[in-house]
């Protein structure tokens, strides 16, 4: 048995089966030896022989050969569009209960807890609709230009898909993210949390080339209008300097492949660096116009209520912010040791500089390691070791961007803006890691 | 002339006016120029300064009666209905409507802030009632039929009298009785784009707080200000079977397994949750749950109420596709002109055999 007391955490009952009643209550309760007797267990399941042999030699799932090196695999194209395997089926956009009434004024969360790297898996990407969403047909989607131009234009899908292209990748976060922890904690996990936030790599055509072909008046036609072609023809107010910059895209390319139809199939604006609902989907028209136009989503949502009841209007750039998504609340830290702790930072203004990291609940930091690509208004991962000695933590994650904005406490949030607000929460994001391994949701001020 | 240049004349013949280049240079014949009928069908538009306000004037009573077919099934008779959204109205006093301040969102003395509560601008009602309402009809009203429903909906905030005819003429005297038209301010670093000093919005990006990268002995003690609250935890299924079952960590099991969102979801959807998914693409559940009353009944109530009664299919198809009031209470059902005859079968079965998920 030497082998396995050096090694607990390498031996796993079924990747099927979770923890067990039994394991739990051995974590809760400090000890720390369960993972060799569920290794005994599963040994004791096993026919007598192999109980034996596995005693002593080893590991099953290493002596006796599993059914997928015995047996012949599937051929290809067995699944023409591939699926993740059936064992990830636990990541999967969730509604958050209670959060809204109506599906198609709703949204799904990103499982941000099971996720690597920048890049967000097409079919996991959040969802936020205003008033459901459609499989458009591409052939009969147009784009309409109007307004302050020399030219109002209709431009069919195949006229934007033969205009010079870019593929950029950028985060993309609701408003709302976060928004149900600003007067306390809400929910359990990361998924709730952050999980209204997705990264992807777009392609499309700068819009500021398809405003240069209609002859856009620049000098006087200072904002932007983009609507959708959905049943709520969503509609948001963007500056034409953003438009200017080259980097706001009208996108029909999402990770390699056309938009999904729940982000907005087959076209939609990228506004990098700013909320989600300006990234309006189904774009069916921009217009351009010398004054903002107080749409539903900048005139009764979308606005940040102060303390002195005043809301602020036309807050439209996502902070710099950052999350640990791993480990994350709602999860269990199976033994003392060596993690790697991970997470996402991501910044409306640039790109992340800098992450650090706290296991006291800020008292103490250490700066991560930022894994590349670090790329402006992207989701940046970082990586910092940590050794867990099986005492009490707070995890917690402060991003810094390339202006020198330090993400902020939530003291120093609630000073400035009080606790009414709903929209725009980037404040540090604290786990709690108990004796048990248990990870959960806190705040600290 | 060679076959695919006569089906390119077709094309060409086809679209108004694609004929006409609408600009020279290297781009030249990508796009066209849209006809001034295009452009007005589409951009329905209205600004705080009323531009693209199109003509037209209506009452408080035809807005009520309106409003009884279109919009109170699911914002309530009186616009107060916390069912399916936010109500619109409440939390306003004649007070706020003389100075433009809700008091309310100061005091937080009404337990929902409501859309009168908040909106500033008249004009984003008739844009948005206009452009995205009845929920299941969107774009479905004339413009009177608009200005009567928004005179109505102002009514029941006290902004206008009940005898009142709204119209483009008027709404700026309206503008000037918003309850909270002085509610809003631009003075924050979160428009992306130039500073009001400069012809846009804000204060060209400065941010409200600044926190340090302190380092070391940053503070004295760590205080918990918040925890999650164990009923929070439960409510979002079993946290187990929302992570992966190998890596670093696991996740904790809580609560009862997600309905719907579990492992098993994945498995091929039965003829209930094909009928369910209907239900939902359709908008029904917007007024509907399965067990609950929400506006209308349960669908189990529905099943049981017609239960054993023979020609209940029919019936209830006749009664969806053409609307109804006073079965299940003073809130109609408006008639379901959008859901296909095939369709409605689909469902009325479903709901009778006891609206079953799986």
């Amino acid at each position: 048995m030497a082998m396995i007391d050096a090694r607990p955490g390498r031996v796993r009952p079924a990747p099927e089966s979770f923890l067990t009643d039994e394991q739990i209550a051995s974590v809760k309760d400090g000890r720390r030896d369960f993972m060799r007797k569920a290794f005994m267990a599963a040994s004791v399941a096993m026919a007598a022989p192999a109980v034996a042999r596995a005693a002593v030699e080893g590991d099953p799932a290493i002596l006796e050969l599993p059914q997928w090196s015995t047996t012949l695999g599937l051929p290809v194209a067995a699944n023409p569009y591939g699926m993740p395997s059936q064992y990830e089926r636990g990541l999967q956009r969730r509604e958050s209960p209670g959060l809204t009434r109506v599906g198609g004024s709703s949204v799904a969360f990103t499982p941000l807890q099971g996720l690597f790297g920048i890049i967000t898996p097409s079919g996991l990407h959040f969802e936020r609709h205003h008033q459901g969403w459609h499989d458009i047909d591409p052939s009969r989607h147009r784009l309409m230009i109007n307004g302050m131009v020399k030219t109002n234009a209709v431009f069919t899908m195949d006229d934007i898909m033969r205009l010079p292209s870019v593929s950029r990748i950028h985060f993309i976060e609701c408003g709302a993210n976060t928004g149900m922890e600003w007067g306390n904690v809400a929910v359990p996990t990361v998924q709730y949390s952050h999980g209204m936030l997705s990264c992807s790599e777009f392609t499309g055509v700068p819009l500021k080339d398809i405003l240069d072909m209609c002859g856009a008046d620049y000098k006087k036609g200072r904002f932007v209008l983009a609507e959708g072609a959905d049943g709520s023809s969503m509609t948001r107010t963007i500056p034409m300097e953003l438009i200017e910059s080259g980097e706001v895209l009208v996108a029909y390319g999402m990770n390699g492949e056309m938009l999904r139809p729940e982000n907005g199939y087959p076209l939609r604006l990228v506004v990098p660096g700013v909320q989600g609902v300006s990234w309006v989907k189904w774009l069916r028209r921009i217009e351009v116009g010398d004054k903002p136009w107080g749409a539903k989503d900048e005139a009764v949502h979308y606005m940040d209520l102060m303390p002195d009841g005043l809301h602020r209007q036309y807050t439209s750039t996502q902070e710099c912010k950052s999350v640990i998504t791993t480990p994350s609340g709602g999860q269990l830290l199976l033994d003392k040791g060596f993690y790697n702790i991970s997470g996402m930072a991501w910044s409306g203004r640039g790109k992340v500089t800098r992450v650090d990291v706290s296991t006291d609940g800020g008292i103490n930091w250490r700066q991560a390691r930022l894994e590349a690509p670090v790329l402006s208004k992207a989701v940046t991962r970082f990586n910092i070791d940590w050794v867990w000695d099986g005492k009490p933590a707070i995890l917690q994650s402060r991003a810094v961007d390339e202006t020198g904005y330090v993400q902020p406490s939530y003291g120093q949030l609630r000073a400035a803006r009080g606790t009414k607000s709903i929209y725009h929460n980037n404040a540090i994001q604290s786990w709690k890691v108990v004796e048990s391994g248990e990870v959960s949701n806190v705040q600290v001020l | 002339m060679s076959r695919f240049s006569k089906a390119l004349i077709a094309l060409l013949i086809a679209g108004a006016s694609t004929a006409a280049v609408a600009w020279e240079g290297r781009f030249a014949g990508i796009g066209r120029e849209a006809t001034p009928a295009e452009v007005k069908a589409w951009d329905i538009d209205v600004r705080p300064d009323f531009t693209g306000l199109p003509k037209g004037r209506g009452n408080v009573d035809d807005g009520m009666t309106l409003w009884e077919t279109h919009c109170a099934s699911c914002h309530g008779v009186f616009g107060e209905s916390n069912e399916v959204f936010t109500p619109l109205v409440g939390g306003t006093t004649l007070k706020d409507i003389e100075t433009g301040r809700v008091e309310a969102l100061v005091s937080g003395s009404f337990p929902q802030r409501t859309t009168l509560m908040k909106v500033p601008t008249v004009s984003t009602l008739f844009d948005y009632i206009q452009r995205a309402m009845p929920w299941t009809a969107p774009k479905s009203l004339n413009p009177d039929e608009v200005y009567a429903i928004l005179a109505y909906l102002l009514n029941l905030a006290e902004v206008v009298p009940a005898d009142f005819e709204l119209s483009d003429e008027n709404i700026r005297e309206v503008q000037e009785r918003m309850p909270n038209r002085n509610g809003m301010t631009t003075d924050h670093g979160m428009w992306p784009g130039a500073s009001e000093a400069k012809g846009g919005i804000g204060n060209g990006g400065t941010p409200d707080v600044k926190n340090v990268a302190c380092m070391k002995d940053c503070k004295k003690e760590v205080v918990i200000a918040s925890a999650l609250p164990d009923y929070a935890q439960d409510a979002h299924g079993n946290l187990a079977e929302q992570n992966r079952p190998v890596g670093q960590t696991r996740g904790k099991p809580t609560g009862a397994p997600a309905e719907g969102n579990g492992p098993g979801a994945a498995a091929e959807p039965a003829a209930g949750a094909a009928a369910l998914a209907l239900a939902n693409a359709k908008g029904c559940m917007a007024c509907h749950g399965v067990a609950n009353k929400l506006v209308g009944p349960g669908y189990n109530e529905i099943a049981q109420k017609y239960q054993g009664q023979p020609d209940a299919e029919a019936r209830l198809v006749a009664k969806v596709k053409s609307g109804g009031q006073g079965v299940w209470g003073a809130v109609p059902m408006p008639p379901q002109g959008h859901v296909k005859d095939e369709e409605l079968a689909q469902l009325v079965k479903w709901i009778l055999e006891g609206a079953k998920a799986q």
